[in-house]
């Protein structure tokens, strides 16, 4: 029997270039259609797109549910504001206060959510997932208590100060939306990198068979901390660029709905694929605007779309195009196979 | 190489296994016999550190390994396979090898790009071949058949190179012609990868059958 040849796997600097070319696509767009609205739709999608994108490491690569995944969005927005309304702050650093302050508020929710992770990690399924939830409570409770840190129920309003850094100046609306989709891109990428990795690979084991994974000798809690870690990282980027956005950050993100709409997100785009979340965090927006063209009532638009999507499509919309497109492809093969299998009889009869 | 020393299990009131004494010589092909119910699997859950004995001794390589936690178990060379293969559903048989080599050369937690490393991938090609998996290695292992899935679970346990290796009725739930050739693929696995190997089996036939 000849010796068996294993896939070759893809390779790193594909995913390099891949995003590359979605960084400039997305950069024509800005400047091809110089529309604010555009630009501003974009931005806050920017923002949701990486809140959904970090939940699914959780949720569809590892199994965890996380219900309090916002509260991570949200603290990445506020270390980020409260840094640069800091007294002195902007002074001190200059330039190099926001990239400085995106920074602080990366390694301090990575921080928080490692010391969460550590509690939370030791409980699977539905109580790991009211520990998150109640995790974020306590996130929200500290916000609105510590006024004046915070500005509780009001939010950090009053502007955050966003220093010009390397020319680029955030105030400005060009500027910030290259900025925040250079920021966006950046954190797909560490994704999707991390999806394509070993531990990516470790991640669905865990998903898969949590029980096997013990027996090839993993520590399953290590992997779960790591991985809760890295998702309340990324999420804080998101965060971030909603508050370089707004030049504020508010209770509201990191409200148990702000999370809800997050895996309602994932729900909606598919559960499967990569870009799933980012699908349903675009239909989401579009279900909104739409919505409120003619009506208020967004959340009634969103649950009857997401029945739909239950009850009707079964899975995700991207999962939905996915198994389309496995079916035909297998039908296709058959017909071939079975036009093959003619073709042979019809040469031994001959 | 294995030794179990007086080691009894109770849950509540009911003994699953009582006062077993037994020794595993290394490179040995043995297998546990007995009827549903007599606590032939209680002993390997024992033995992997899934459960903890209420007491007596279980020593490795002259280590006592009673209570320590499988990871660490698996650590120390014992792989296991499940009576009801315990597989990744949603992998191909070969990630699945893959990944599970990769735990074996201490990768897991890597962030670099999966299976690249020459070595892994080789040892992943070496157990597809050494299972004859070919025909299946770029199947969603939830959607092959029971026979290749129990194949995959063995192939698992063996991706860790362990010294010991357990196998929970390797045959169980396959027609009489798959158990036979599934007894054979055991008795090949035993001599080409030079390890002890105990495995369950109820039906006497199957291991005094068994050629050694």
């Amino acid at each position: 029997m000849k010796s068996y040849r294993m896939t070759a796997p893809g390779h790193p600097l594909r995913t390099l270039l891949i995003a590359g070319a979605g960084l400039a696509v997305l950069l024509i767009l800005g400047l091809v259609f110089p529309s604010p609205w555009l630009r501003d739709t974009m931005t806050s999608l920017f923002a949701s797109g990486l809140l959904a994108m970090s939940l699914h490491l959780l949720v569809g690569y590892s199994g965890l549910v996380s219900f309090g995944h916002a509260a991570y969005f949200a603290l990445g927005g506020y270390v980020f504001g409260m840094t640069l309304q800091a007294p002195g702050y902007v002074e001190t650093f200059g330039a190099w206060s926001l990239p400085s302050a995106m920074l602080l508020a990366m390694f301090g929710t990575g921080g928080a959510a490692f010391l969460v992770g550590l509690v939370c990690a030791r409980l699977s399924e539905i109580y790991f997932a009211f520990l998150t939830l109640a995790f974020q409570m306590l996130f929200l409770s500290l916000i609105q208590g510590f006024v004046g840190y915070t500005g509780g129920d009001q939010g950090l309003t009053g502007g955050i100060p966003r220093p010009a850094f390397l020319g680029i100046n955030v105030t400005q609306s060009w500027d910030r939306y290259a900025f925040c989709a250079t920021v966006f891109v950046f954190g797909v990428l560490v994704i999707r990198l991390i999806t394509e990795s070993s531990f990516g690979f470790t991640l669905r084991m865990l998903r898969d068979n949590e029980a096997r994974v013990k027996f090839l000798g993993i520590n399953t809690y290590l992997t779960k901390v790591i991985c809760f870690t890295l998702a309340g990282t990324l999420a804080s980027l998101g965060g971030v660029i909603l508050a370089i956005f707004t030049s504020a950050a508010y209770p509201e993100w990191a409200s148990w709905t702000k999370s809800g709409e997050a895996i309602f997100m994932i729900m909606l785009g598919g559960v499967n694929t990569f870009l799933g979340p980012l699908a349903g965090a675009l239909a989401m927006r579009i279900i909104d605007d739409v919505t409120l063209l003619y009506t208020t009532h967004t959340e009634l638009a969103k649950g009857i779309v997401i029945l739909f999507v239950v009850l009707v499509l079964k899975r995700g919309i991207l999962d939905f195009a996915l198994d389309r497109r496995r079916s035909r492809a297998d039908r296709r093969a058959n017909r071939d196979r079975a036009a093959a299998h003619e073709k042979e009889r019809a040469d031994v009869d001959s | 190489m294995l030794t179990l020393d007086h080691v009894v299990k109770r849950f509540g009131g009911v003994v699953a296994t009582n006062d077993v004494s037994l020794t595993f010589p290394n490179e040995s092909l043995s297998a546990i016999i007995g009827p549903n119910g007599a606590g032939k699997t209680t002993l390997f859950n024992l033995i992997t550190g899934h459960l903890v004995p209420t007491s007596g001794s279980i020593r490795f390589e002259g280590d006592e390994i009673a209570g320590m936690k499988p990871a660490a178990i698996v650590r120390k060379g014992i792989g296991r396979a499940f009576q009801v293969a315990s597989i990744f559903g949603s992998l191909t048989v070969e990630q699945s090898l893959a990944v599970a080599v990769t735990a074996h050369e201490r990768r897991a937690f890597s962030l670099g790009g999966a299976f690249r490393n020459h070595t892994i991938r080789r040892r992943t090609e070496e157990l597809v071949d050494l299972l004859q998996l070919n025909h299946v290695a770029q199947r969603i292992s939830g959607e092959i058949s029971h026979g290749d899935q129990k194949l995959l679970d063995v192939g698992l346990a063996l991706a860790l190179r362990p010294k010991l290796l357990l196998l929970d009725e390797p045959a169980a739930g396959m027609g009489p012609d798959e158990r036979w050739q599934m007894m054979d693929t055991v008795k090949r696995l035993w001599k080409s990868e030079n390890m002890t190997l105990i495995f369950i089996e109820h039906d006497i036939d199957l291991v005094f059958q068994t050629p050694r």
